[in-house]
């Protein structure tokens, strides 16, 4: 586990340095924009969450829009949570930019998150969690101009699933406009199972968070009708000329082999068994004549 | 080990690869597949008997089918479906050759070509306001000799010529809510008289002449106890009406435009009334019928506007309208039941004494009450009149009666199939004699003869017939038993009308059918409705002896929250074993995968106020889940709110009464689609019994990719608003189209993609770990079919030989979903020409052989498409080693071959569903469509590689080996002779 953390930070940072390299001129907000970048279309920009330090992640997002006539606010919205079947109460605050486009579209920039600590009693509860294997829930506003909007997102997680050696948590806020979907909660690795009793070693938070936007969907790939032939429907297409001697004609070139041996080795045998084999062949020569005489 | 494993699989590929689409030949049409055609409930129906060569009954049903049926046999002589939204209202004959029909509430007219069914015209006509349509054909008003067609739609009356549907006139009647309920023509003069209800207070009559639409009189009386809207006319100028409160029934003289009332409390004519009354739509002169509690009681009007009780007979009845059969001469039929007969009496409308016909008829009681009969007279041989009657069965079957006897049956209900499952066919035991369908060796050795005459190019026209026969009736796939091939199964369907029918995948007949007591109408529940189907007992470890059995969801009501019922049945003997009537309702059904010790499968009950019930009730099962409690999981989707939502188990429900097999339910994840972006219309999820061969996927370059393989991921397509309507009721620019992939268990995310210019419908398949989805691009003015395949990121590592031969993997770790998924996402776009009506996806025992799309097209028919041509890997130019692999080039749009039409030449009219079923034999999956019509095949995805073909000569095989021991033994004893020769011209010498 440590060493697969180590190569994922590995791989990002280099990631990261070949970015920087190539594109300069960009703002480093634009970094995950660049999906381009990780070749194929239709994939997800890797999270490199990892690497931001904690409590200053920031995930731009933006959609076809100049940055140049934006206006930005403040927006504020809180994140709840409960303990099992228990009631919501405050947890925490995320803090965003809210970027006004030219034409009208609102998105969220740089989140950012701030978590209040566990509180003595809230301790308690959840190490009672902990030992019922019970679930940790948190909620936000789906609407954050106007919270809750139209109904609050909940998430929840295995209690069991966040303490390492503080409690690390994982937030991935998927957003359309200034609306929230869906909240993704959970530990920032991988959650074992069965999921063993351990209490944390610190009471403090570690808080991963990344916002996502919708992609847009690739286009489908045009061609012009002659490219398009019959025949490349049915999969096949032309074989490529290239290909050596000895790929073409191996079929004619094993048995004219076999041929030859088998012939080297009658003539060298030819000389020790004519002196042996003459008598019977003569008697051999005569038989089928005499046979027919007979007839 | 990998290595191995590895070029295994590579070979595999390359070996399933190999092989394309494959079609039928024309002699093999019918050899595995079935085809079945059916019309549905019939609502109206039309017989056109006179001066015709060929009997016939124009009927119209209520899966919107047209259809002639010949009164002999019952077989279907043309038949056209309507669309779904297009239901006919009215059908009749007009001219003595054209069927004329009355569809989509009143707005278009259609006349259809009484012996072929051609369409011979179409008139769309345009009304103002909503009302309810009315079809009159005016007989004996002749105009240039043409009948004229009188429409009431749309709040217009409309007289349409029926030579060639031009509107001869048109009269607006269009004052708010009106509603004709009666067309009356007088005999002599061309007046007719429109009749009907202003809302719901006010009579009103129209008199217009009918050669020009001119409106002559219009009276309106406002009846201040009000009417709920039937009507039933008794004489040339009176019609009786129930009043709003269903107690007082109010007869409406209207002569010379003068409309008077005369009340009459139900309750003085009947003794208990208490019930709520209905007039029945029985057209009769005098008399009209009246529903009330169980009863229907005839009821007389005479002259004086005195109601009079002719008849009361009890409920299960079913009254004709009446019939003019010779001069002057009406009669009507009245069915009534008396056990498990029904007795049939046809009577004189005028002279209620006398039968003209009485008939007592033995009926299958599976079948269920009559709900309508339609009647037809004939001459007999002895110039005396006849009488038959098409009946309408509860279980929507139509019978013919003649001279007290079913003439045919045609089992109608089959055509509205609302779902599914299959049962194993019992095991063949030494016991059980199978004789009767084997036969013996001889017939044997003669079948194969033939067949080796006709592969020899040697058999005369009419052994190929007889070979041909006897390939369509191989008695080998219509046994009763389980085959090793798996090809042998019963289909079990629930249709709407709450019937179970088994068939038999050999040839589809019917091994059984059930009319289940629990979805019939009764005091107790006034609108069953079937909703769902499951394996209830499949025996197969520890209750081998036993049955199996199949558990039938419905719910008694129209709302959601409607009280459930069950019902238990027998697969092999269609006995229901037991029924249940729920205290809850039933929202969701879920199958679990444990089984108690009698092999009932766990079933997982959410009602509306979501609490779970668990079924069986018994405290094994109780304990089982309770064992599994913490990882069960289920997830909601709110198509109202467009918010889905997930939960959990919890504890025992706390409930006024103990309940130990009802839990608690808690939401533990949400995702709220914002109401002004996004509105959910489709939903796609893995099938429950989909196996997966392996995770790994062997690439071209030696490359290992981990499919991510979750049962517990759900596709949600979300649109525009705006742009859920039909295709073009919104811009390019403002519709869009959201697809994600979610994870059912924490509410993750994984995969969410916009097409932008998009909108539905939305078809999807998921299977494995892609799914499939098809939808309309505006922009490109073309459907399109994407693909999403996800792959686990989190094992691409363990690609090492190294990691694998010490162990270093996590290959055998429990994967959980609260870890952090590790996903990449493939996915590419594909033009396809077809709009679909649905799709599914081929499934096989062990999933190893490749997959197909089955396409329900527009056409009413299934193309199967390989799913490499939906390979999102496909590029315009692929490299040697991808070809190998059997990646096609990519191409904008995806290819229709017509030779890959599992229908062949077939139609499955109104195609709703495609299920598919795999075959014990890992080639080979079963598919079976229903609509209106069924038809039932076996396709094998990949070419049957694992087994010989049906027409493969065995008799062949044998003499060619008897044929080359022979010539051994020939060549043996002749090398003999000469070698014994030689030596005595050796020694003679």
């Amino acid at each position: 586990m440590e060493r697969r953390n180590r190569k994922t930070l590995l791989f990002c940072f280099c990631l990261f340095f070949s970015l920087i390299i190539l594109s300069s001129a960009f703002q480093s907000d634009e970094l995950l924009q660049d999906d381009e970048e990780f070749g194929l279309e239709g994939r997800r920009a890797p999270d490199l969450d990892h690497i931001n330090p904690t409590r200053t992640p920031s995930a731009p997002v933006r959609r076809r829009s100049s940055s140049d006539h934006d206006s930005d606010s403040k927006v504020q919205f809180s994140l709840e949570h409960a303990f099992a079947d228990s009631d919501f109460s405050p947890a925490g605050t995320f803090t965003a930019r809210l970027k006004t486009s030219s034409h009208g579209g609102q998105t969220l920039t740089k989140l950012r998150f701030s978590r209040t600590g566990f509180s003595e009693t809230e301790k308690e509860e959840f190490k009672k969690l902990l030992k019922d294997d019970e679930f940790y829930r948190i909620r936000i506003p789906s609407n954050v101009l106007s919270p809750p909007g139209k109904d609050y997102i909940i998430s929840s997680v295995k209690a069991r699933c966040l303490p390492r050696e503080g409690l690390d948590e994982h937030f991935v806020i998927h957003m359309d406009g200034v609306n929230i979907l869906a909240v993704n909660y959970g530990s920032p690795g991988a959650c074992q199972y069965p999921r063993p009793l351990k209490y944390p070693g610190k009471w403090s938070f570690n808080s991963y968070t990344v916002l996502k936007n919708s992609e847009q969907a690739p286009r489908t790939p045009v061609f012009s009708e002659e490219i398009l032939g019959g025949e490349n429907i049915e999969g096949e297409s032309t074989k490529p000329p290239e290909r050596s001697f000895w790929a073409k004609y191996w079929m004619y070139l094993i048995p004219l082999g076999l041929i030859v041996m088998n012939a080297i080795t009658q003539a060298m045998n030819l000389p020790e068994e004519q002196a042996v084999a003459q008598t019977q062949q003569t008697m051999q020569q005569r038989a089928p004549s005499s046979a027919v005489r007979r007839r | 080990m990998a290595m191995a494993v590895r070029v295994f699989l590579l070979l595999t590929l390359l070996f399933l690869y190999a092989n394309f689409s494959s079609a039928l030949y024309e002699d093999q049409v019918g050899l595995m597949d079935w085809h079945q055609q059916y019309i549905g409930k019939v609502k109206h129906a039309v017989f056109h008997t006179q001066r015709a060569g060929r009997k016939r009954v124009v009927v119209s049903t209520e899966e919107n089918a047209i259809a002639s049926l010949d009164l002999r046999t019952g077989d279907i002589f043309w038949r056209h479906v309507l669309g779904a939204n297009d239901a006919v209202d009215g059908i009749d004959i007009a001219l003595g050759k054209y069927v004329i029909t009355l569809s989509s509430e009143g707005s278009i007219l259609r006349a259809w070509n009484l012996p072929d069914g051609q369409m011979v015209w179409e008139t769309f006509l345009r009304g103002s306001t909503s009302s309810n349509s009315l079809l009159s054909i005016l007989t004996n008003f002749k105009m240039d000799k043409e009948n004229m067609v009188l429409v009431f739609g749309g709040g217009c009356l409309h007289a349409v010529s029926s030579i060639d549907g031009e509107t001869i006139w048109r009269k607006e009647l269009a004052t708010e809510s009106f509603e004709i309920r009666q067309i009356l023509q007088s005999p002599e003069s061309d007046i007719i008289h429109a009749l009907g209800f202003v809302g719901s207070s006010k009579f009103v009559t129209y008199k217009i002449d009918a050669k020009n639409g001119e409106l002559l009189k219009h009276t309106s009386t406002a009846f201040p106890g009000g009417f709920p809207g039937e009507l039933s006319l008794v004489s040339a100028d009176t019609v009786v009406a129930l009043d709003a409160t269903r107690s007082i029934l109010v007869s409406i003289s209207f002569q010379n435009g003068e409309t008077s009332f005369h009340q009459t409390f139900i309750s003085d004519l009947v003794a208990d009334s208490a019930g709520v009354a209905t007039i029945l739509p029985a057209r009769l002169t005098g008399i009209f019928a009246m529903k009330i509690n169980s009863f229907i009681v005839f009821i007389s009007v005479t002259d004086e506007h005195k109601l009079e009780v002719v008849q009361k007979i009890t409920y299960p009845a079913a009254v004709s309208d009446v019939l003019s059969f010779s001069e002057g001469q009406k009669a009507f039929a009245l069915v009534q039941h008396g056990g498990s007969r029904i007795q049939l009496v046809v009577k004189l409308d005028n002279d209620w004494s006398t039968d003209l016909l009485k008939e007592s008829i033995e009926i299958d009681p599976k079948k269920g009450f009559v709900e309508k009969v339609f009647i037809n007279n004939y001459i007999r041989t002895d110039r005396s009149h006849g009488f038959r009657a098409l009946v309408v069965m509860e279980d929507h079957s139509l019978l013919l009666l003649q001279q007290g006897d079913i003439v045919w049956s045609r089992e109608d209900g089959l055509a509205s199939i609302i779902d599914m499952t299959t049962s194993e066919l019992p095991v063949e035991k030494k016991g059980v004699s199978v004789a009767k369908v084997e036969h013996n060796l001889f017939e044997w050795l003669k079948g194969h003869f033939l067949k080796l005459k006709g592969t020899l190019m040697l058999a005369s026209p009419d052994d190929i017939t007889s070979i041909q026969e006897m390939r369509l009736k191989s008695s080998e796939k219509n046994k009763m038993t389980r085959d090793h091939n798996g090809f042998r199964k019963l289909l079990i369907v629930l249709t709407k009308a709450g019937k179970l029918y088994a068939l038999h995948t050999g040839d589809g007949r019917v091994i059984w059918s059930l009319l289940l007591s629990s979805l019939r109408r009764s005091e107790v529940c006034e609108h069953p409705t079937g909703l769902n189907i499951y394996q209830w007992q499949v025996p197969h470890h520890h209750a081998m002896d036993e049955n199996p059995s199949v558990l039938v969801v419905g719910k008694c009501g129209l709302g959601f929250d409607a009280p459930g019922v069950f019902s238990f049945v027998d697969s092999y003997t269609g006995k229901e074993l037991d029924s249940l009537s729920l205290a809850h309702s039933v929202a969701q059904v879920i199958t679990l995968p444990f089984t108690d010790s009698t092999e009932q499968r766990l079933h997982l009950l959410i009602d509306a106020s979501n609490h779970a019930h668990v079924y069986p009730r018994n405290l094994e099962a109780v304990n089982i889940l309770e064992r599994e409690l913490p990882n069960i999981y289920w997830y909601s989707v709110e198509y109202q709110r467009d918010i889905i939502t997930g939960h959990a188990l919890k504890g025992n429900c706390i409930l006024d009464v103990e309940d130990e097999y009802c839990f608690n339910t808690r939401e533990l994840w949400s995702i709220v689609f914002p109401s002004e972006a996004e509105k959910i219309i489709a939903t796609a999820t893995r099938k429950l019994n989909e196996v997966v061969h392996t995770q790994a996927k062997v690439i071209a370059d030696q490359d290992v990719m981990y499919k991510y393989i979750s049962r517990n991921l759900l596709f949600v397509a979300t649109v525009a608003p705006k742009a859920a309507g039909e295709i073009g009721s919104a811009t390019p620019e403002e519709s869009w189209l959201v697809v994600y992939l979610i994870d059912t268990i924490t509410g993750r995310i994984l995969h969410r993609v916009t097409h932008f210019g998009s909108q539905g419908p939305v078809h999807a398949v998921f299977s494995e770990n892609w799914v499939i989805y098809h939808y309309f691009n505006l922009r490109a003015h073309r459907y399109e079919m994407s693909v999403i395949e996800i792959y686990d990121q989190s094992r691409a590592g363990n690609k090492d030989v190294w990691k694998l031969v010490l162990g270093k993997h996590n290959l055998t770790s429990a994967i959980s979903s609260y870890s952090r998924p590790e996903v990449m996402v493939k996915s590419q776009t594909y033009f396809f020409t077809h709009s679909v009506k649905t799709m599914a996806v081929t499934s096989t025992s062990k999933g190893i052989t490749s997959k197909q799309l089955l396409i329900g097209t527009i056409g009413d028919q299934v193309l199967a498409l390989d799913k490499r041509y939906l390979d999102p890997r496909r590029s315009p130019d692929p490299t040697q080693t991808e070809r190998e692999e059997g990646i096609i080039p990519l191409t904008d749009s995806l290819p229709i071959i017509p030779q890959s039409y599992v229908t062949h030449s077939l139609k499955v009219e109104g195609l709703r569903g495609i299920v598919t079923v795999p075959a014990k034999l890992e080639s080979t999956s079963l598919v079976f469509a229903y609509g209106v019509d069924l038809f039932f095949t076996r396709i094998a995805p990949s070419r049957t590689y694992d087994s010989l073909t049906e027409d493969f000569s065995y008799a062949l095989l044998l003499i060619t080996i008897v044929a080359l021991i022979a010539a051994i033994f020939v060549t043996w004893i002749l090398s003999e002779n000469k070698e014994l020769r030689e030596k005595w011209s050796l020694t003679v010498q």
